[in-house]
């Protein structure tokens, strides 16, 4: 949990305002994602809550423990898998999660025994006992995943853990964070930049932007009223004038139309494709090509800020001496 | 086992597994030093009391224990640029275990990097005392640890910038040599180079070393290299442990 959260870096007489009183708190056993666009403050928060750095004002507790005062209990529980690698690149892969878990109090065997289990579970077998730095980008991040896990950590955080991984290892990963949580009942905070990514994962979804919380909620609830972007072309614009016309027919859809392709957004928009071709069709309009896609963070970003995550630029803040209200926030895990 | 040890134990065997595993890099980071050997010892004039070699082989060796010592925190340097500095920052392991155990580990590469040194010039005319080297090996030992957390602790300051690191580092790298006397003596150098050979700690490591290599124990000398390198020790474990502890 934390409690009015905030983080300033000055450098240059300019001063970051990188999480600004954040307010939190995440039960234990929870699956939360940070969702939000570069800068927003999402690692600023985890290396707070990882002990990294302290805040500039207000607090946080972690598994019961304050992240300044209990450091020690704080990383004793907690696991962390940062935005660089965890592997130091002279080692081996296999080497670095031994040490990692000895670190961690574990006996030499067993450490040994977990080590093996990762490499098995993150498919590392291949690459495990070769130097870090001969791994490729995807092997290093599943490795410095492994790490995170060794000591099976009440609180575990990532950040990007998806960063560089390929389909496949994504969905792998996936799948294992799910498995360690129900498995063992951590609590899981992750940052990710993909709504996909926090709706496949994450039970509850924290949008942050500018140091701020501006939603938190499931993803479900964030997409819904959004809907899907269905975007069809048609052979000239006189068709997909015809087409757009009718397609105002469907019930709380919006279209647009430019040239020779209509855009529909609409709530469950997938599902209804099928459906909306044969209409055409029907009408002597058949499209001439279909694309559907579901919303995306910046959809999301677009509802909820009004702005284009495209818009969206850093605002460092020049006043220097502006008093940093210390407000309430705390960030609960 | 203290925590403390433990800790301490656990990041030495890490930092070691790579020096295991690959013993030729040892060998790479003194091609300097061997250079300087070849280079300089044809050129050095015969002495009254014995051969010059004899004089120049535990400057030598000592250059090596300061260079590779120096040299070491460019390990900590791209752990940090790389992230798994920061991720054993997280883990529970004790800060001053972080940089202790760093710097205990500096003491192997130098061993064998005296020992590959000892065995090159033995065939030529140099005497070897082997009791001698292994009494200079300890004291090199407490000034490489010192030396080694001293780059570990300039690595902390600089924040993973590698031409504060660099520039730093050599900086005081040669100025450090020269006026220890290492490369040549400095008994005839004017009185300011003779007060800041007096001031540096390596001065008295290089004598101690020298006597002892020669096969001599003159108590007072090796005291005073004890002494030296102890103080290097303790400044540099004192100033990295503060360093490790800010480290973010
Ligand atoms: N050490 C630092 N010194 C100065 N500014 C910093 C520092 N670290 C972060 N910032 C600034 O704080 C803000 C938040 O950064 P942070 O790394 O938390 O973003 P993020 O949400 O993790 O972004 P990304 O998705 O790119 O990883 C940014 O504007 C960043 O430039
Ligand atoms: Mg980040």
């Amino acid at each position: 949990m934390t409690r009015g959260l905030t983080r300033h870096f000055t450098s240059r007489k300019q001063t970051v305002e990188a999480v600004q009183g954040l307010d939190l708190e995440i039960g234990q056993g929870e699956l939360v994602a940070f969702l939000g666009p570069n800068g927003a403050g999402k690692s600023t928060t985890l290396r707070m809550l990882t002990t990294l750095i302290a805040p500039t004002s207000g607090s946080a507790s972690v598994a019961g423990h304050d992240v300044v005062t209990s450091q020690r209990d704080v990383r004793r529980a907690i696991g962390f898998v940062g935005q660089g690698n965890g592997a130091g690149h002279r080692q081996l892969g296999r080497d670095e999660l031994i040490s990692q878990g000895r670190a961690h109090g574990l006996a030499r065997a067993d450490a040994r025994r977990r080590a093996a289990e990762l490499i098995e579970d993150l498919d590392l077998a291949a690459v495990a006992d070769r130097k870090v730095s001969s791994l490729s980008g995807g092997q290093r991040r599943r490795l410095d995943i492994a790490m995170g896990l060794v000591h099976l950590p009440r609180v575990l955080f990532l950040d990007e853990p998806s960063t560089g991984l390929d389909p496949q290892n994504r969905a792998n990963l996936q799948e294992l964070i799910r498995r360690l949580h129900a498995e063992s009942g951590s609590t899981v905070v992750l940052t990710t930049h993909y709504l996909e990514e926090a709706d496949a994962l994450a039970g509850r979804v924290v949008v942050v932007d500018h140091g701020r919380v501006i939603a938190d909620d499931t993803a479900t609830r964030l997409k819904s009223g959004l809907g899907d972007l269905v975007r069809l072309g048609f052979g000239s614009p006189g068709d997909s004038a015809r087409a757009a016309a009718r397609l105002e027919r469907v019930p709380e859809a919006r279209v647009e139309v430019d040239g020779q392709s209509v855009d529909l957004r609409v709530k469950d928009g997938s599902a209804m494709v099928g459906e909306l071709l044969a209409d055409l069709a029907a009408d002597g309009v058949p499209p001439t090509r279909v694309e559907v896609a579901r919303p995306t963070l910046d959809d999301v970003f677009l509802d909820l800020t009004g702005r284009s995550l495209r818009e969206t630029q850093q605002s460092p803040t020049t006043d220097a001496d502006a008093p940093s209200a210390p407000t309430e926030s705390e960030v609960a895990a | 086992m203290s925590t403390f040890v433990t800790d301490t134990l656990n990041v030495m065997n890490r930092e070691l597994k790579p020096v295991w595993r690959e013993p030729m890099a040892v060998v790479f980071a003194m091609i300097q030093p061997l250079v300087f050997l070849c280079l300089f010892a044809p050129l050095l004039p015969e002495m009254a009391d014995g051969s010059a070699l004899q004089w120049f082989v535990p400057g030598i060796v000592a250059m090596t224990a300061l260079m590779g010592a120096s040299f070491t925190g460019a390990n900590l340097m791209e752990e940090m640029q790389s992230g798994s500095h920061e991720r054993q920052l997280v883990s529970p392991l004790g800060r001053p275990a972080l940089l202790v155990g760093r710097a205990l580990k500096e003491v192997v590469p130098m061993l064998m990097q005296v020992a590959i040194i000892v065995a090159v010039v033995t065939p030529f005319a140099f005497d070897l005392h082997l009791g001698g080297v292994l009494a200079a090996a300890v004291i090199l030992s407490v000034f490489s640890i010192g030396v080694g957390a001293l780059s570990f602790a300039l690595a902390l300051a600089s924040k993973g910038e590698d031409w504060m690191f660099w520039t730093v580092q050599q900086t005081l790298l040669f100025p450090t040599l020269l006026t220890a006397g290492v490369l040549l003596p400095v008994d005839d150098a004017p009185r300011w180079l003779e007060v800041v050979s007096m001031l540096n700690p390596m001065t008295y490591v290089v004598d101690a070393v020298r006597a002892l290599f020669a096969g001599t124990f003159p108590v007072d000398v090796v005291l005073q290299g004890v002494l030296g390198a102890g103080v290097v020790a303790a400044l540099g474990l004192w100033v990295g442990v503060r360093a490790m502890r800010r480290s973010s």
